[in-house]
């Protein structure tokens, strides 16, 4: 055996890898496919080439994310099997059929869609073509209930009962399982999330694209528009919905949600929010931290009364509560400081994009339209590019580390779902090879889309050709 | 046995099935740009021919797992972890090949181009390879304990018989490119891709000798099933001439037919053999059989009627994408990124 880590760190490393990395190009794929429908949408409605232009254009950024994506998927698909057997093998009744379901509904429809779009621009009428993008992304949103619906059941599990004979979960009802509350918490907020990542992409590389050439000006101002209003739609309902599922998991999860918020001892009322906070997790106790009176009982209970448990007392709750079944040893509290920021990452993530979207909006405007010339406030939307990754990441670290030590919520321990039979050393080679590979595919990916970015648009033939373009294309090249 | 377990024992075996027939003539696709193509330009044609089409066929393999995870859980666990690095190098083979569409398209120098190539040649040879591997490795037995954890050792899963299972499947699936090629690409090249076809189908017949006698003595198939084991065998083996008669004469369409209903086939000898268990233990006592590995009744029968609503209309846009693709395509099909 390979010393350093034990097989379930290394499990729950590759887990952790494989699905932000995922999860870089669903968000990517969902909200740009959504930009993209819009802009043909347009298209079909005036006519006007510019919006063919743009449709076409960042498909291609689409397109790349969708590759990924897809790539990425399929790991997904199998890695329970592979690494987690034990749990496939408790929550198999429930969780598989959603997988599968999601393969039948969505899956397909994606695929198969986007095989048609890509390669049909020519063969269909505008009003039939814009279509099959519509459907692409109604494929990957569907594919998003689906795959939330059996994380919801890992959050808070329903619609099930235990097997007696094999301790096994069994399903009771298939309603409840899709009626789960927290589905319809979480679903919202991640499709509003993956709507302001690719809102925020479009508007954030249309900044660099003016800030490149001033000769496409008229298509990257137009394009940060549809980027804006996405990203602003996106942010204000992310934020709306964020705000359902705090209040949601105050009660539901309370351990995870004093953690957010870096609570050991429960708080006075009515309580104050700590925005920033030294937090000592040895001695359980924040050292120091800038508090905000009234703040958290207004955002927890929309009140400005109310006081919220700490992790103290959730944890003796939380032992009273399971210890017959689980034993005395167990350890309840959460990793606090990865919790507490990640929130805050994100949360910040969310009113940043509101923020700059507003911004841009407004001086973008028809009347005005100065977005172009303000090369600052270019810059700083370019960079926000990346932005919504750190905002979508931080999401899952919440959720998913804020829910140890279960895998699914006070049924199965993650120590107790792992794959008996993988070793340290089968592991460690896959964990380098997923993380060689992903560093290739994320550097190709952003690689080529910058350069598609740096290229331009086809659009408007009368421009001076960059000097970058000499070099041509390949298939040019090979045709000649 | 339950009949909803028995119909989602069908289920499986028939996504694996279409799986196989569909994504065998993508990596028979991406063999022949290496083994046939000369030039980049020809490469990148191949492509384009399964380039709307690979990953909707890909995602007949998706449903597989998935349906496998719903309908039978204990198997998907035991099958998938116990053959944990077989699947992994699958994985990282299909993930090579499905990048290489994509990335291939924006490449611009003549290396870089190449490097996508390869990638999509690499990931289409091997993927075949290891999955066939790991599904004629498990046909053998492996050492099970009583959890339905398969402690598989090395020679276990490298063998003879699962070496010749995954190149024997390697060999069918490019043969189905080929013959999916001469539908495909101008008529020129389509008489070309069934020349080659007609050539190296003479490997076939040994092959398929050396794996039938090896399936004779690593398995039980041919003594606990000896009628339908037969009786499939015949089939693979009269599609395997009738391909070959049709290569030979150029009728790229039954060519087409007969590879694929021998990779079918070679999914039917399999989960034929298999019945009623899932996967063999050594000792048998520890097998496990559709009966114990399958989910509630209540979860196949919610699967069983998802799969009813939703597969026919499935089926309906599926084919609809390959008709309203079904022309030749030609080099001036690849002008312009992603189609356009
Ligand atoms: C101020 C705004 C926000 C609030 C109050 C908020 C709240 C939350 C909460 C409480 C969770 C954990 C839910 C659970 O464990 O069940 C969560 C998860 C998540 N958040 Fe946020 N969030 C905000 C903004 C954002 C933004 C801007 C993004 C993306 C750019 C984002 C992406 C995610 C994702 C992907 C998850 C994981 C999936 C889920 O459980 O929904 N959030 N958010």
């Amino acid at each position: 055996m390979i010393g350093l880590a034990s097989v379930l760190d290394l499990s729950r490393f590759q887990f952790a890898m494989t699905t932000i990395f995922h999860f870089f190009y669903v968000p990517l794929s969902i909200g740009t496919a959504l930009a993209v429908a819009i802009m043909e949408t347009i298209y079909v409605r005036t006519k006007k080439p510019l919006y063919k232009s743009m449709a076409q254009f960042w498909g291609k950024i689409f397109l790349l994310s969708f590759a990924v994506g897809v790539v990425t998927g399929i790991i997904q698909e199998f890695q329970f099997g592979m690494n987690w057997s034990n749990y496939s093998r408790f929550m198999g009744d429930i969780f598989g059929a959603p997988l599968a379901i999601e393969a039948l509904l969505a899956f397909f429809m994606e695929s198969t869609f986007i095989g048609v779009w890509m390669f049909t621009w020519d063969r269909f009428k505008p009003g039939v073509h814009v279509i099959f993008i519509w459907l692409t992304w109604l494929g990957s949103t569907l594919s998003a209930i689906w795959i939330l619906a059996a994380n919801s059941f890992m959050q808070h599990p329903t619609g099930f009962e235990i097997n007696a004979q094999t301790g096994h979960v069994r399903l009771t009802s298939f309603m409840a399982v899709v009626a789960n509350p927290q589905l319809w918490v979480e679903f919202p907020h991640v499709i509003f999330a993956a709507i302001l990542t690719g809102g925020m992409v479009v508007l954030g590389m249309s900044a660099f694209g003016l800030l490149r050439s001033k000769q496409k000006r008229e298509f990257f101002t137009k394009s940060a528009k549809v980027g804006a209003w996405l990203a602003l739609v996106g942010s204000l309902l992310t934020i709306a919905a964020g705000d359902m599922q705090t209040r949601y998991i105050i009660n539901d999860q309370p351990m995870k949600f004093a953690a957010t918020e870096g609570i050991y001892k429960d708080t006075t009322d009515p309580a104050p929010w700590q925005a920033v906070a030294l937090i000592d997790t040895k001695t359980k106790t924040v050292k120091s931290s800038v508090d905000i009176p009234y703040l958290l009982s207004i955002l927890s209970y929309h009140s400005t009364s109310g006081s919220v448990k700490g992790m103290n007392t959730i944890n003796k709750e939380l032992h009273a509560k399971y210890d017959k079944k689980f034993g005395a040893n167990m350890n309840y509290y959460v990793p606090v400081k990865t919790l507490f920021w990640s929130f805050r990452f994100m949360a910040g993530v969310g009113v940043l994009s509101a923020l700059l979207t507003f911004l841009a909006l407004l001086w973008s405007r028809a009347k005005k339209d100065t977005l172009a010339d303000k090369r600052w406030f270019l810059w700083i939307l370019g960079i926000c590019t990346y932005l919504p990754f750190v905002g979508t990441t931080g999401g899952w670290l919440i959720t998913e580390l804020g829910r140890y030590p279960w895998v699914v919520y006070g049924l199965q321990t993650i120590a107790d779902a792992v794959s008996p039979t993988t070793t340290a050393g089968q592991l460690w080679f896959t964990n380098i090879v997923y993380f060689v590979l992903f560093c290739v595919l994320g550097g190709v990916m952003v690689f080529y889309s910058r350069r598609t970015l740096h290229h331009g648009p086809d659009y408007d033939a009368s421009e001076v050709n960059d000097t970058k373009q000499v070099h041509g294309n390949a298939r040019e090249a090979y045709q000649a | 046995m339950t009949i909803l377990q028995l119909l989602w024992y069908g289920v499986i075996a028939l996504l694996f099935a279409i799986f196989l027939f569909l994504d065998g003539f993508d990596f028979g696709v991406g063999m022949a740009t290496r083994l046939v193509a000369q030039t980049p330009a020809e490469r990148q044609l191949y492509m384009r021919a399964i380039g709307p089409h690979w990953d909707g066929n890909e995602v007949w393999l998706i449903t597989a797992g998935g349906a496998m995870f719903a309908s039978f859980p204990l198997w998907y666990a035991s099958l998938f972890s116990g053959y944990y690095i077989l699947l992994f190098l699958t994985l990282v083979a299909l993930i090579l090949r499905g990048v290489s569409f994509e990335f291939s398209a924006h490449a611009e120098t003549p290396r870089e181009l190449a490097v996508w190539q390869w990638a999509n040649f690499c990931g289409s040879l091997l993927a075949p390879f290891f999955l066939g591997m790991m599904l004629t490795s498990m046909i053998q037995g492996v050492p099970m304990d009583a959890q339905g954890n398969i402690w598989a050792g090395f020679w276990q899963v490298c063998n003879w018989l699962s070496i010749v299972g995954g190149v024997a499947t390697v060999y069918f699936s490019f043969l189905h490119g080929l013959h999916f090629l001469s539908l495909k690409l101008p008529a020129v090249d389509a008489r070309k891709m069934l020349h080659v076809s007609s050539k190296v189908y003479w490997i076939a017949y040994p092959a398929l000798i050396v794996f039938v006698l090896l399936a004779i003595f690593q398995t039980d198939f041919y003594t606990a099933r000896p009628l339908s084991t037969w009786l499939i065998t015949v089939i693979i083996l009269a599609a395997t001439i009738c391909g070959h008669w049709a290569a030979a004469h150029v009728r790229g369409g039954i060519a087409f037919i007969s590879t694929g209903v021998t990779l079918a086939g070679v999914i039917a000898f399999i989960f034929n053999g298999l019945f009623p268990r899932v996967l063999i233990g050594v000792p048998a006592k520890n097998s496990l059989l559709i009966q114990n590995a399958s989910a509630s009744p209540k979860t196949l029968t919610i699967m069983t009627i998802v799969l009813v609503c939703l597969l026919p209309i499935v089926l309906i846009y599926f084919i609809w994408s390959y008709w309203i693709q079904r022309k030749r395509i030609s080099s001036s099909d690849i002008q312009g990124e992603n189609g356009y």
